[in-house]
């Protein structure tokens, strides 16, 4: 079994118009550059976005760039804007040329963790009594209100991980772990972009966060030196 | 009228509030700075929701790793015994009500400690980030903030005008001012800053103050 495939161009050629991707990354930390890169000069429009936020504090090489080329007509996220700066998808949203679906981060992480692993919804108390209940069914448990809110899933889910083996096992570093595990969980197909792959056998089995069953595709990225602003 | 006290000094009287054994999460902004007041040998654990537990002050240039950051995005240290998570188990630890003490800033704390902190109308757009998470999950929840907005408009008001980040959330608000408890009679004020008095604090504040027993100037 070897995912390992030559270049980004080839991990997204299927990625077709109108697909619902999944996008890890918190912050700057993270972040799949080179394949939002690919995805970028592939031209896939329609996108519907999943991620934490649409990018802006690096914005020649997040999710900016998408938006530039108004590939995302739709975005489902936690942390859409900055304080003291307006970022691409800010102005498009304005504009009414980009719809967004607005989730508590908490919340956003587990409906994607449901979508993993086969459950369609669950109850949580965040939100109740905000904007954030609006629509959702409604059930108490010990005295305390809750809502409803459903799994999210996704036709590919972009990733980024430390090091994988040619199965696809991953291992991540530090804070750029975030969301991505759970991604790698939620889409149809999951493309891994990864710092170095090893061969079978050389991840520790008890270092693996995100085990072969999840990864579809993986091709090593390109360095990223974008340093601190 | 004083302005009070600068940013650094909220954070620094935010710090005082935090107990040994704890694990604290700090929100993004003014909330950030109270970890540079935090006194090693109390043994205060921070949580960060993009993942860590157990991170120290914010990294110098030369030891920066964009790996290794806040959920500001800023660069951090590690202290012995840290550990990362996926996003899902940070907010496990959030939602299932194992962090202690949330420290949040706000645009307006209601009577009741409702809290507003995520959007201000105008923009017609704003980030909820982990804050809903947080103040429905947390152990209790500190707002840090300037008493009023720059042009003196009052912050904690009767009723928010913002939209909601939760109802009856907040516990303690820590001011440029004061600091006051949020309590079932109402708004308790239990500190002033120096050389500010209760009229100075009852002036820039909507609801009605109760005076606490004991009623004191901050220790800074």
């Amino acid at each position: 079994m070897d995912k390992i495939l030559s270049s980004p161009e080839e991990a997204v050629a299927d990625i077709q118009d109108g697909s619902t991707i999944m996008f890890g990354g918190f912050g700057v930390a993270g972040i799949p550059f080179t394949l939002i890169k690919a995805l970028y000069e592939r031209g896939t429009k329609g996108i519907t976005a999943i991620t934490n936020s649409p990018g802006g504090r690096l914005e020649d090489f997040d999710l900016s760039i998408l938006f530039q080329k108004r590939q995302i007509s739709k975005v489902i996220a936690s942390y859409p804007v900055y304080a003291g700066k307006v970022n691409v998808f800010e102005e498009l949203y304005l504009k009414g040329e980009v719809e967004l679906e607005l989730v508590p981060q908490g919340t956003f992480a587990e409906r994607i963790r449901a979508g993993g692993a086969g459950i369609p919804g669950f109850y949580t108390p965040t939100g109740v009594g905000t904007i954030a209940e609006k629509g959702k069914e409604k059930r108490t448990f010990d005295g305390k209100e809750h809502l409803l809110e459903l799994a999210l899933k996704a036709d590919f889910a972009l990733v980024k991980a430390h090091k994988a083996d040619r199965m696809g096992n991953l291992t991540y570093r530090m804070t750029a772990r975030n969301f991505n595990p759970l991604m790698a969980t939620a889409a149809t197909i999951t493309i891994a972009e990864v710092d170095e792959i090893v061969e079978v056998g050389e991840l520790d089995p008890e270092s693996v966060v995100t085990p072969s069953i999840y990864v579809d595709r993986v091709i090593k990225g390109e360095k990223y030196d974008v340093g601190f602003k | 009228m004083t302005s009070g006290l600068s940013r650094e000094l909220i954070a620094l009287r935010a710090a005082r509030e935090l107990r040994s054994g704890q694990y604290v999460n700090l929100g993004i902004g003014l909330p950030t700075l109270v970890s540079n007041f935090i006194p090693e040998e109390i043994g205060v654990v921070l949580h960060s929701e993009n993942g860590a537990l157990g991170f120290g002050r914010i990294a110098d240039e030369g030891e920066m790793d964009i790996d290794l950051v806040n959920a500001s995005s800023q660069p951090l240290t590690l202290k012995p015994g840290a550990s990362f998570f996926d996003s899902a188990q940070a907010f496990a630890m959030i939602r299932g009500g194992h962090v202690d003490v949330s420290v949040l800033g706000a645009y307006q704390v209601s009577e009741k400690g409702d809290l507003a902190n995520w959007m201000v109308t105008d923009r017609r757009v704003g980030s909820i980030g982990g804050s809903m998470d947080l103040v429905s999950g947390a152990g209790s929840v500190i707002v840090v903030m300037e008493h009023t907005t720059r042009s003196g408009e009052h912050r904690i008001v009767n009723k928010c005008t913002y939209p909601l980040t939760g109802r009856g959330a907040v516990n303690t608000i820590i001011t440029s001012l004061a600091v006051i408890d949020v309590t079932p009679k109402g708004l308790l004020l239990r500190e002033l800053a120096p050389s500010v008095t209760v009229e100075d604090v009852q002036a820039a504040t909507g609801p009605r103050l109760l005076l606490a027993e004991g009623l004191r100037e901050m220790e800074l």
